[in-house]
């Protein structure tokens, strides 16, 4: 689903966010992506959004190399891709039904359509009940379901999250990885970037590590509980 | 559309949206944000009315000065056609040659009417006219030629026109000599001509400032959306889809301030009709000012749509595609 050759970003400046990074992830399968702040994980998954543009290598959607794509493409490509932030993105003088139903209105569906998502994507992350709420009468972990519910509505192969669990205590923060594991039994494939340890080490998924723009690890948990001391340090 | 999914843009298009549901969406979505963009107008009441005050007070002078110029050419159109030709007979010239003259030259197409004036009479006239009565007595002979004026038709009665009739009636035997009083009618062409150039660079100049202003107002609507912008580019949208409403909102910019103008050049026109009236009644003559014609209100109102639609086109391709999120 994302693959990565030799990617290399090195900022205007001279700043190497990433180097040499490969991996693989493919369809249907859920991952986690940690390291500390700086170590390059937002501009990985900026890479995979096309935010921004690798200075070398190749990253790969579905076997589709980003480098083809045109600027004027990018927004059909990030239609494949649902993105959640740690950041939310709402828009706070619009009403949940609003904010969730944007991806559609963009897309050009008909009224009854919109609604009828809208109303599916809020239920399965339980906040059908909020929907003529506006975000800002919302607490944090609600407005993060909204976000979700707005990058799921119009059912894309691919989740990207940006620590999405950034705000939130420990339990909150499980109900949302746990809304995560839904979508990914579903088929949806997973990337969630996160410095949260501490709930990655209570699942048991891939995990790709950043160090200074370099893969350090790539494996299931239990593989690296030494280098999460090195982390740590 | 997916460019990186195959299947799934198939199963989207063909299960959700139809072509014939896209193409009606399309319409409803135009529609939709059209009246979006002027509710949005409608929220900011303040600031919308003062840009659509400057662009239809903009509009407004330049049609005031065309209406004043379209009139003033109606007027003196009248005066063309009292534009009349007087030809100098010679001396040697039998009474008999000169009824036939007056009848050869009846007949031309050009002509509309003639009017004989034998020397005598002339004479007689300006006996009284001039206050020289007594002293013409000593005259042995009446120093005046026979006269005849030539009212040219309407057609030929342009400065140009009336002045190739004038070559041509010199050429007659019987004439002498012939005058044309046309000039003052050509400076008074010539300054209708200047009024109307100055007219279309005042208006030029204004319709740029109403570009620059809309273009101004819309970017700062765009930099006050940035943050909904970010959020639209990030889940999908287009820089066509992210535009839309910003171009409607210039399109409402310019009708509302093409009526805006209509309303002021019918005041400014109420409002001069009087002054008109007492200068026209000076010259004893009937005038009535015409306002701006259902096909001149079209053009003002198409125009001023135009140039809103223009300022806020140069602003969005500028500026929405310079937010980016990063």
């Amino acid at each position: 689903m994302i693959k990565f050759e030799q990617v290399s970003k090195t900022y205007p400046g001279g700043q190497q966010a990433l180097r040499q990074v490969n991996f693989h992830i493919p369809p249907g399968e859920m991952a986690f992506l940690t390291g500390h702040s700086g170590a390059g994980k937002s501009t990985l998954l900026k890479l995979i959004s096309i935010m921004e543009r690798p200075t070398v290598g190749r990253v790969m959607i579905n076997g589709h190399d980003l480098m083809q794509i045109k600027s004027r493409q990018i927004p059909y490509i990030r239609r494949d891709i649902g993105m959640i932030f740690q950041s939310h993105q709402l828009l706070m003088d619009k009403s949940v039904f609003d904010n969730v139903a944007l991806p559609l209105i963009i897309e050009g569906y008909s009224r009854r359509e919109i609604t009828r998502r809208v109303h599916a994507a809020l239920d399965m992350v339980g906040l059908l009940d909020k929907v003529k709420n506006f975000p800002p009468t919302l607490s944090g972990g609600e407005q993060q379901r909204v976000g979700i519910a707005r990058a799921v509505v119009n059912k894309p192969p691919l989740l990207l999250a940006d620590e999405p669990t950034g705000n939130l205590d420990p339990k909150l923060s499980m109900e949302i990885i746990q809304l995560f594991e839904n979508f990914n039994q579903a088929g949806v494939s997973v990337l969630i970037a996160t410095h949260d340890l501490g709930l990655i080490a209570r699942m048991r998924y891939r995990t790709l590590t950043l160090k200074n723009g370099q893969m350090i690890t790539d494996g299931l948990v239990e593989d690296w509980h030494e280098e999460d001391h090195e982390l740590t340090v | 559309m997916s460019l990186l999914f195959k299947e799934r843009s198939q199963g989207a298009e063909k299960i959700s949206v139809s072509m014939l549901q896209k193409v009606i969406m399309f319409f409803v979505d135009h529609v939709r944000q059209a009246l979006g963009s002027l509710g949005e107008l409608w929220r900011t009441p303040a600031a919308s009315i003062m840009t659509i005050g400057v662009l239809g007070l903009s509009i407004t002078l330049p049609t005031t000065l065309y209406v004043l110029v379209k009139n003033t050419e109606q007027v003196s159109s009248g005066w063309e056609q009292a534009a009349e030709i007087s030809l100098f007979l010679r001396k040697d010239v039998a009474s008999a040659d000169v009824q036939q003259l007056v009848k050869r030259v009846g007949l031309w197409p050009e002509v509309e009417s003639l009017v004989h004036i034998p020397a005598d009479k002339a004479l007689d006239e300006f006996k009284q006219l001039s206050g020289f009565g007594d002293a013409l007595q000593y005259l042995d002979r009446n120093p005046l030629p026979d006269v005849v004026l030539v009212i040219p038709t309407p057609k030929h009665a342009g400065p140009t026109a009336a002045e190739k009739l004038l070559t041509k009636l010199r050429k007659e035997r019987e004439v002498e000599t012939g005058k044309l009083d046309i000039e003052w009618l050509s400076r008074l062409h010539g300054l209708l001509n200047l009024a109307r150039e100055l007219v279309l660079l005042i208006a030029l100049l204004l319709f740029l400032a109403v570009v620059l202003i809309i273009g101004n107002t819309i970017r700062l609507n765009i930099l006050n959306k940035r943050s909904e912008i970010l959020v639209m580019k990030l889940v999908g949208a287009t820089d066509a889809f992210i535009q839309r409403p910003f171009l409607y909102t210039g399109f409402w910019y310019g009708l509302l301030g093409g009526i805006i103008a209509w309303f002021a050049v019918m005041i400014l026109l109420w409002w001069m009709e009087g002054s008109i009236a007492a200068l026209t009644a000076l010259y004893q003559k009937e005038f009535v000012l015409s306002g701006l014609g259902m096909e001149e209100l079209m053009t003002m109102l198409g125009l001023s749509v135009v140039l809103g639609l223009a300022g806020s086109m140069i602003s969005v391709h500028r500026h929405v595609k310079e937010i980016e999120p990063s």
